[in-house]
């Protein structure tokens, strides 16, 4: 390989520098001058210019494991690799980073000076996933780059059928909406499971993400597989007098048409000129009155979390949003944390268990019912799962059925028991 | 240490970085006791703590990929003026966490002239693009990540810099047909339009039984070629999703020439009001155009514009569309609605209109 690395002609990149203007910043501008100081950013930039003249992409994507991660490094290759020998092998290092990322500016520079010592110098913050993502190693300096990061406490990122690196809002740090400790069960959720998103053993990949509200800062919803999302029990909290500021300030007809008539559920009326009143019983908990009036409106005082599962994005059965399994939970001590990892650890046993290959938690609860799951979790059926109970008159009531002519009892035939798939299992 | 010493010594399973070490002290001290914020100005929120603590949080965007000597500048400025704390968000935009009011402006125009980024990305503005890796660094891409986000937000760049839409309006692009770009109430995706091309060669080294699973619709199946074991797929049935590229690189699902880009609109994480909904199509058959998509950024302008004119306060772009109807919103933006428009997959029915109700 060494014979080929010759000193390249100046690279042009006539396509990319139409990048380099306008006002929004130029990822082009600043890798250009990183390419002063790393050559490799240089060719780097040479290869993404031919994917740009060509329309057309030249990594090829493999795998290099750190010893004891089965994850954690995305391995690149370049196809153009006589053109650009300093890319021929040029891979990305996920690594965790503080919940909410969340940084002192001696962590930030630790991380620079380590990447500048052993990768290209390139960072992302942050990925999709979350994590830091550190562009730039070839499959010695990956080695070393790992072992100076985890010596300075870092650790790398989940890849691959695991459970990926957990992310959420900036919660308590922040945020009056918060309900519960949004950072501290990020740290939770991910040092109690550090091995599992170290250790691929999961049908496919696992992601927490955690918002401290219905606002849904962390987009858990859509695009995890187990959202944690803050609520609260009892009535949200009024503060009258700022009530009062607000509708003289905007009006009522203001209060009218953006507040009261947007409510889901219909829960709030006006109450003389100065006042609202809240139908607790009936609200839902969007949000969206109290993000309309937030000084005059809180969530209430007894907070917790809602626990959905599900969520993922379009391959291979289209979009699923996340559903509901736990109404409320609370979230304040140590205690309802562990609880909540108990939960995990049910729905990996049985989805580990019977999901197939490259099974997402939400399409295996599609092809078994959401019913059969509850069961294999171990939690009973409740009406906020379900938007309305079911339109479909063909049922396998297990109770109502008699026994057959030959007095053999009745059973519901397993849905997850059959064994499918069994090439999979195969060494 | 050669590379045997180093993997000796792993794993070390460290966990995540502990917060509150990475935390500003006013935001350690009233952790869990915020009251309420106020709007200075766009990209500038003033948290008020119960404590009577206020802290200036300064929102800007980022490129996201960025050199060690650009996260150097940053660090720079939040130790002269965020006492050495700041934050990312999901968004890729950096907030700067400033304890003094006077140290606001200031910041504000050290933000702008030595690093270059906007203040801005709060309320109902446009928000940076959540996007993925592209040609700059994946394995599966049909089009440019950071290269199409810097051109888009170019074109939109006074909405980030000024709230002036009826509600926030969250953009994402993906490379391909994984959509790893995420909802949001405008997505841009790659579209395939042929069914993978077979390497007889390459496909040898993938897992046959691996690659026939993971179809959705059951359209790939197992063959020989030149006596060896390969794989074919049932055109009639592939829809083009790519799920077998992603397993197998020798499923070839892209195409230079006939690769092109749609725009989807209306997807929303909150569960603010109905809830939470996933994004439509609204546009397709638009040019991967390297360097800078214009008429990807001419359609996702006309649709903004049209939000803009036409939605109520608080109202997402997704909310704006189901209450004036989908006759309408083409109407307005003047794009085709086409045959393409009307769904036939999984749950299909459910989204035709089983009612009278017509705007007439």
């Amino acid at each position: 390989m060494s014979d080929a690395k010759k000193k390249p002609e100046s690279i042009k990149t006539p396509l990319l520098d139409e990048l380099t203007t306008g006002q929004w910043p130029s990822f082009v501008s600043d890798l250009k001058n990183l390419s002063h100081t790393k050559p490799q950013v240089g060719q780097l930039l040479g290869q993404l210019e031919q994917s740009y003249e060509d329309r057309w992409n030249y990594w090829q994507g493999t795998v290099l494991n750190v010893d004891g991660y089965g994850g954690g490094v995305i391995a690149r290759y370049s196809e153009l690799s006589e053109r650009f020998p300093d890319i021929a092998q040029f891979h990305t290092v996920r690594i965790i980073p503080p919940p909410g990322w969340v940084y002192s500016t001696k962590s930030l520079r630790q991380l620079c000076d380590i990447w500048e010592k052993h990768g290209a110098g390139i960072m992302q913050l942050h990925g999709m996933t979350g994590d830091i993502l550190l562009l730039g190693t070839d499959n010695v300096t990956t080695f070393d780059a790992a072992e100076e990061l985890m010596e300075a406490g870092w650790d790398l990122g989940g890849s691959g059928g695991a459970l990926r690196t957990p992310a959420c809002c900036v919660g308590d740090a922040y945020c009056e909406s918060s309900c519960f400790d949004t950072m501290g069960i990020t740290k939770y959720l991910t040092d109690r499971f550090i091995s599992q998103l170290h250790r691929p053993e999961f049908p496919y990949k696992y992601k927490f993400k955690v918002s401290g509200c219905a606002n849904d800062c962390a987009c858990s919803i859509q695009r995890s597989d187990m959202p944690i999302i803050g609520t609260w029990k009892g009535p949200m909290q009024i503060d009258q007098k700022e009530v009062g500021k607000f509708i003289k300030e905007h009006g009522a007809d203001y209060v009218v048409n953006n507040v009261i008539t947007r409510c889901p559920t219909q829960a709030i009326t006006l109450k003389g000129s100065k006042e609202i009143k809240v139908d607790n019983d009936n609200c839902v908990r969007c949000m969206h009155c109290i993000n309309v009036m937030h000084k005059a409106l809180r969530p209430g005082k007894q907070r917790g979390a809602t626990i959905l599962v599900g969520g993922k994005r379009t391959l291979k059965i289209g979009d699923t949003m996340s559903s509901m399994i736990v109404p409320f939970m609370p979230l304040e001590t140590e205690e309802d944390w562990e609880k909540l990892g108990d939960l995990v650890e049910k729905i990996w046993e049985f989805w580990g268990e019977n999901g197939m290959e490259h099974e997402r938690v939400g399409e295996f609860i599609e092809r078994v019912g959401l019913a059969t799951f509850l069961e294999g979790i171990g939690l009973k059926p409740l009406p906020e799962m379900v938007i309305h109970p079911r339109t479909n008159p063909y049922i396998k009531f297990e109770e109502l059925a008699p026994g057959r002519m030959g007095g053999e009892p009745h059973k519901r035939p397993s849905v997850v028991d059959k064994e499918i798939e069994t090439f999979e299992k195969a060494e | 240490m050669s590379v045997q010493e180093v993997k000796k010594k792993a794993p070390r399973d460290n966990g995540a970085p502990d917060h509150k070490l990475n935390l500003h002290p006013l935001m350690l001290k009233n952790y869990g006791k915020w009251k309420y914020y106020e709007k200075v100005r766009t990209g500038v929120l003033k948290r008020v703590a119960e404590s009577g603590d206020v802290l200036y949080v300064v929102r800007a965007g980022s490129p996201r990929t960025m050199s060690v000597n650009v996260i150097r500048k940053i660090c720079d400025i939040a130790d002269k003026y965020c006492q050495g704390f700041l934050r990312f968000t999901s968004r890729a935009n950096v907030e700067f966490l400033v304890g003094n009011e006077k140290d606001v402006k200031p910041l504000i125009k050290a933000v702008e002239k030595e690093l270059g980024f906007p203040v801005g990305g709060t309320g109902a503005s446009i928000s940076n693009i959540l996007h993925t890796q592209g040609w700059l660094h994946c394995n599966l891409p049909g089009t440019d990540a950071a290269g199409s986000v810097k051109a888009l937000m170019d074109e939109l760049y006074k909405d980030f810099v000024k709230e002036k839409l009826p509600n926030r309006l969250k953009i994402s692009t993906s490379c391909c047909s994984i959509n790893c770009g995420g909802q949001a109430d405008i997505a841009i995706n790659v579209q395939h339009h042929h069914p993978p091309r077979v390497d007889d060669k390459g496909v040898g080294v993938c897992e046959h039984p691996k690659v026939v699973a993971i179809c959705p619709v059951a359209a790939i199946r197992p063959t020989t070629a030149d006596g060896r074991p390969s794989l074919e797929v049932v055109p009639e049935k592939c829809m083009y999703c790519g799920a077998c590229h992603g397993q197998c690189p020798s499923m070839e699902i892209r195409d230079a020439k006939t690769d092109t880009l749609s725009i989807w609109i209306g997807g929303k994480a909150a569960s603010t009001r109905k809830g939470p909904s996933f994004m439509k199509l609204a546009v397709w058959g638009l040019p991967n155009n390297a360097p800078r998509w214009p008429e990807v950024g001419e359609a996702v302008k006309t649709i903004v514009e049209a939000y803009r004119k036409g939605g109520k306060p608080y109202e997402r772009l997704g909310e704006w569309v189901e209450r004036i109807g989908w006759k309408r919103f083409f109407e307005i933006t003047g794009f085709p609605f086409t045959k393409y428009h009307i769904d036939d997959f999984k749950n299909a029915r459910a989204t035709l209109n089983t009612s009278t109700h017509v705007r007439l």
